[in-house]
Parts: C-alpha cells; sequence; structure tokens
C-alpha cells in the first residue's frame, strides 16, 4: 500500500496536523510519502521528513502554491496521486478546500473528517453533527480521506526521510489570490492546545472575552467561542467552536457562559474533561460536562484566575 | 447572468436524531425534515445578486424523493425563479450528487453556482468542491463576501487563521459560509406565489450518469455517551478536583 499524504503549512512552518494525519496514516499501514506544495517551502520540507513513519518526502517548490489555491494544488496532487492506494490531508479549511477537487478529477468518492481508521478499506466518521458514528467500506481504486486531527495523537519526530524535489503542474489560471486578513494571537492554536476556554453569548460583549485572557494565560489555554458569540461580532470566526467552526478535543476544555446547543457540543464533546460555568442550572451544557458550577461568569472567573495562582 | 442554487432536504438541525436500532441509519420517520441551513445562505446570496441587478434569474436545483419538492417550493417562495427536481429514491453520494449537477450545469449554463458549504447531515463539505472539479470551473469555498464585477467574482473565504479573499473567472462555484448572510422568512403572499412558479421534474437516470457509488456504510452507531458529572459548590472546590481528581491542571 502507497500513502500519499499533503502536508499542511504556512509556508515556513509544518503545522501539528499533519504530525497527527501521518499517525492516522500509520494505521493504514504502507509506505508514507509527504508531498509538501508551497512556495520557498524547503524548511517545511525537512520539518516533514523528521516525522516518524515518513518514507518519504516531495517538494513541488514553485510561486503558484504560496496561497494553496484548490485549483492549482489539486491539479498536482491529482497528477501524482494516481500512483497510490490512499490520497491524506488534514480536515482543515485547507484540506477540506482541495481534497474533494482531488478526489472528483480521479472519479472517486471522498471520505471526509474520519476519526478512526478500521482498516486500509473501513473507516469511521461521525454524521449529523457527531450524533451518529458511521462506519463505511470504500471498494474504490484509490481512497481519498480527510482526517479529523484531533482523533489522533501527533507523530513522533525524529526521522530522517529523503526529501526529492519534483515539478510543479501548469498553473490552472482559473483563480487569483487577491490578499490575506489573519488574526494575530500569541496563544496556542485552537486545535492544538491542550486546554481550551471558550466563551458564549453570556460573555455580553467583546470586552468582556478579556476576562479569559489571565486564566487563559495561566493555563497556556486557548480561547475559543461559541457561534453566538462570533454572531454576536464580540469575536472573529475562526475563533468558533462547532460543527461549523473548529472541531477540538483537549485534556481540559471550560465552556462559559455556553449553553450546548448541539452545533457547539459537535466541535467539544470528545474533550477529556469538560468544566460548565454557567448560571443556568437547566443549560444542556451540564448534561455533558464532568464539572458543571452554577453561578455568574463575572464573579467566577476572576475568582478562578485568582485561584490558579 | 443565471445563478444556479443546488439545496438539500435534510432533518431539521434542532431535531435531536436517534440511531436506528438495528444500526441501518438513522431515523428519519416522522421526523420533521427542511431545507439545509447553508442551502438556505446560498439562495439568500443569489436573490440578494439578482436584487442588486447583478444576475437574472435564479434557478434552485434538488436531488432526491418527490419529496424534495417541498424545499424547492420554500426556495421559490424565498425568491428563486424556477426550480428543477431530479427525481431518485436511491440515497446517492456527494461524487454522484456533483455528477447530475454538472449535467444541469451544461444544460442552464449558469454564470455562478452557490452551494451550501457542508449538509447537516452527512456533514461531507464535498460537493461544491467536486462540482467546480467536473465542470473546470474554479472554487470559492466558504464564502463570508461575494463581490461580482467584471466578468470576475471575488469570494473572501473564512480560513483556519483568519479570511482570505481569492478572485476567480466566471463561471465559478461559491459555497457558502454561515456568515455569509442572514436569510429572510418566507412570507405568506411569496409562498403562495410560489405555488404558481415553474419546477421541473426529471428522472435521474436520464442524465446518463452512474449512480451507484462504491462507499458503503456497515453501520452507523450512537456515540460513546458521557458519564454525567457532578455539579460543584465554589470555584476552590473545581480548583481542588480539577487538580487532585481530573489532573488536568
Amino acid at each position: 500500500m502507497a500513502i500519499l499524504l499533503i502536508a499542511e503549512h504556512n509556508n515556513q512552518h509544518l503545522k501539528g496536523e499533519t504530525h497527527k494525519v501521518v499517525q492516522a496514516a500509520s494505521a493504514i499501514g504502507g509506505d508514507i510519502t509527504v508531498l509538501v506544495a508551497g512556495a520557498n517551502c524547503a524548511g517545511v520540507a525537512a520539518e516533514a521528513a523528521g516525522i516518524v513513519g515518513v518514507s518519504k518526502v516531495l517538494v513541488a517548490d514553485d510561486a503558484i502554491y504560496q496561497h494553496q489555491l484548490a485549483e492549482n494544488i489539486a491539479a498536482l496532487v491529482t497528477e501524482l496521486g494516481k500512483n497510490y492506494s490512499h490520497i491524506l490531508a488534514a480536515a482543515t479549511t485547507t484540506g477540506k478546500n482541495f481534497l474533494p477537487r482531488v478526489a472528483a478529477l480521479l472519479d472517486v468518492a471522498q471520505i471526509s473528517d474520519v476519526i478512526a481508521i478500521d482498516s486500509a478499506d473501513t473507516f469511521v466518521r461521525p454524521i449529523y453533527a457527531g450524533n451518529a458514528i458511521a462506519t463505511v467500506t470504500s471498494t474504490d481504486s484509490i481512497k481519498v480521506l480527510t482526517v479529523r486531527p484531533a482523533a489522533f495523537r501527533a507523530a513522533e519526530t525524529g526521522n530522517n526521510a529523503a526529501i526529492e524535489n519534483i515539478a510543479a503542474a501548469a498553473d490552472a489560471g482559473m483563480s487569483r489570490y487577491v490578499s490575506e486578513e489573519l488574526t494575530k494571537s500569541e496563544r496556542p492554536e485552537l486545535t492544538a492546545a491542550r486546554v481550551v476556554i471558550s466563551g458564549g453569548r453570556g460573555m455580553q460583549n467583546g470586552e468582556n472575552f478579556a476576562l479569559l485572557n489571565g486564566i487563559a494565560d495561566k493555563l497556556g489555554a486557548a480561547i475559543g467561542a461559541s457561534r453566538a458569540a462570533v454572531d454576536a461580532g464580540f469575536v472573529p470566526n475562526d475563533m468558533q467552536v462547532g460543527q461549523t467552526g473548529k472541531i477540538v478535543a483537549p485534556d481540559l476544555y471550560i465552556a462559559v457562559g455556553i449553553s450546548g446547543a448541539i452545533q457547539h457540543l459537535a466541535g467539544m464533546k470528545d474533550s477529556k474533561v469538560i468544566v460548565a460555568i454557567n448560571k443556568d442550572a437547566e443549560a444542556p451544557i451540564f448534561q455533558i460536562a464532568d464539572y458543571g458550577l452554577v453561578a455568574d461568569l463575572f464573579t467566577v472567573l476572576p475568582e478562578l484566575e485568582q485561584q490558579l495562582g | 447572468m443565471k445563478i444556479l442554487v443546488p439545496v438539500k432536504r435534510v432533518i431539521d438541525y434542532n431535531v435531536k436524531v436517534r440511531v436506528k436500532a438495528d444500526q441501518s441509519g438513522v431515523d428519519l420517520a416522522n421526523v420533521k425534515m427542511a431545507l439545509n441551513p447553508f442551502c438556505e445562505i446560498a439562495i439568500e446570496e443569489a436573490v440578494r445578486l439578482k436584487e442588486a441587478g447583478s444576475a437574472t434569474e435564479v434557478v434552485a436545483v434538488s436531488i432526491g424523493p418527490v419529496a424534495v419538492q417541498e424545499q424547492l417550493r420554500t426556495a421559490l417562495a424565498l425568491g428563486a425563479d424556477r426550480a428543477v427536481h431530479i427525481e431518485t429514491t436511491l440515497n446517492l453520494d456527494s461524487l454522484q450528487v456533483a455528477k447530475l449537477l454538472a449535467k444541469v450545469v451544461g444544460e442552464e449554463q449558469p454564470g455562478l453556482v452557490i452551494l451550501g458549504k457542508q449538509a447537516i447531515d452527512s456533514d461531507n463539505n464535498q460537493t461544491g468542491q467536486m462540482l467546480a472539479a467536473l465542470t473546470g470551473m474554479g472554487q470559492g469555498t466558504f464564502a463570508s463576501k461575494v463581490a461580482l464585477q467584471d466578468g470576475k467574482v471575488a469570494v473572501t473565504r473564512e480560513i483556519d487563521g483568519g479570511l482570505q479573499t481569492v478572485e476567480l473567472s466566471l463561471p465559478a462555484v461559491v459555497t457558502t459560509d454561515l456568515r455569509l448572510n442572514e436569510p429572510r422568512y418566507a412570507s405568506l403572499p411569496n409562498i403562495m406565489k410560489a405555488k404558481k412558479k415553474p419546477l421541473d421534474v426529471k428522472a435521474a437516470d436520464s442524465f446518463g450518469v452512474s449512480l451507484t457509488s462504491n462507499v458503503t456504510v456497515v453501520k452507523v452507531s450512537a456515540p460513546a455517551v458521557r458519564q454525567g458529572g457532578v455539579k460543584v459548590e465554589s470555584v476552590a472546590e473545581l480548583v481542588d478536583k480539577l487538580k487532585h481528581e481530573a489532573k488536568v491542571i
């Protein structure tokens, strides 16, 4: 079995999701080739070659891959992919963008957001916002999968795989990068953080999210939000945890002023320990929380920050 | 310019789904069904583009059993001009849906196709990208802003680190994210008018597309149930439990 895995990176660094996809690929079994497509991405290739389990790294270094436009990446992956039995990418906005395009060009199905590998052709994935778990089997000649990073641990580093440069495919010319507006944050990335503290509608406004900062600093936590908080304009959308936002599974998830709608739970209910702080004792979040505190968040948060010392 | 909007009938997003005891799927009998929320946003965007004078006609299309006509009527009540129903009782995968839609694109020649980013039942997030691939169009996925100008479309996309704007040549495929717009409600007079709008029915097997999928569902099970936890009385007790019982801080 030969597995092609597309690395997730920002041209400077490999993202942590890639290590998790390598772990998933190892569960399939077979030679793992990692493709790094980007611009001036030699450093990323070196990082990828260091992941245990990777046998080879292919580098397509070209300006057309700088912003990972789906049309160009898909053309390259489709051409390469014909020689592999499995093609994997992380179920991030990047992977979700180009991989279905690859699958259609190869005329095979894609299996999205895989959370467990049963065998080389049988995979497990959540449906209905995580309220049902489907086991599916594929007889396609090439299995195309996006992998949910939160469901796998990161593969170790300390390897030294061979790195090979490959030629870029032709520019598809259908799309052009215009601009990017990235949220600046010193905190760990939401999907990789060991602790996540999220605020909901109960935070009342954007300024109050500052109450979470001190606690997040002390716990080394990332800060997330419910859709209600994002829609109300309290915080930017890339902080959203849920079915349509990010899926996280940290060791500790602290939900503050979040009622616990199905769509939010879809994004965090696989966390190891869940804490809910809400003044409504009937809020659905308490049904899944390991520890619940029924109290006003405006008195609890400062106290919590203080007690974390 | 014509805009094509594929829509899907799904379980209402407020319904708590139940897995069938025989693990063959989820129980959809007597459950409230609705237009997929992302499809609603797609219709709204198309109608707004028409209202702004950028589009001349909005065509809604849906694939499935006769019941999907209910959702097509909703789309018409929201402002679509006409609807196409591709009838099949088969449960199709994204690839087969995308292949059928590619045929519709061939017939209708739209300048823009707007779909939802994912259906809340299968949670696949594939159809728009696959349709773009099969029709050779550029794709603007997870759109939170769509701007048409000079034969091109600028799409602002919601990506993991923030926002990204790309420009696509038309025709193009756009998939909607939640924050693209706030869909309107269908008013009673518009619901009445929608009953008179044209709705064509075509058989899915008349398109010459193979409708068989190579992916089979082995079983559908309920997710592991979390053990109900405890309520603590104070912040001090919470911190103590997190330190000594759960050992996560």
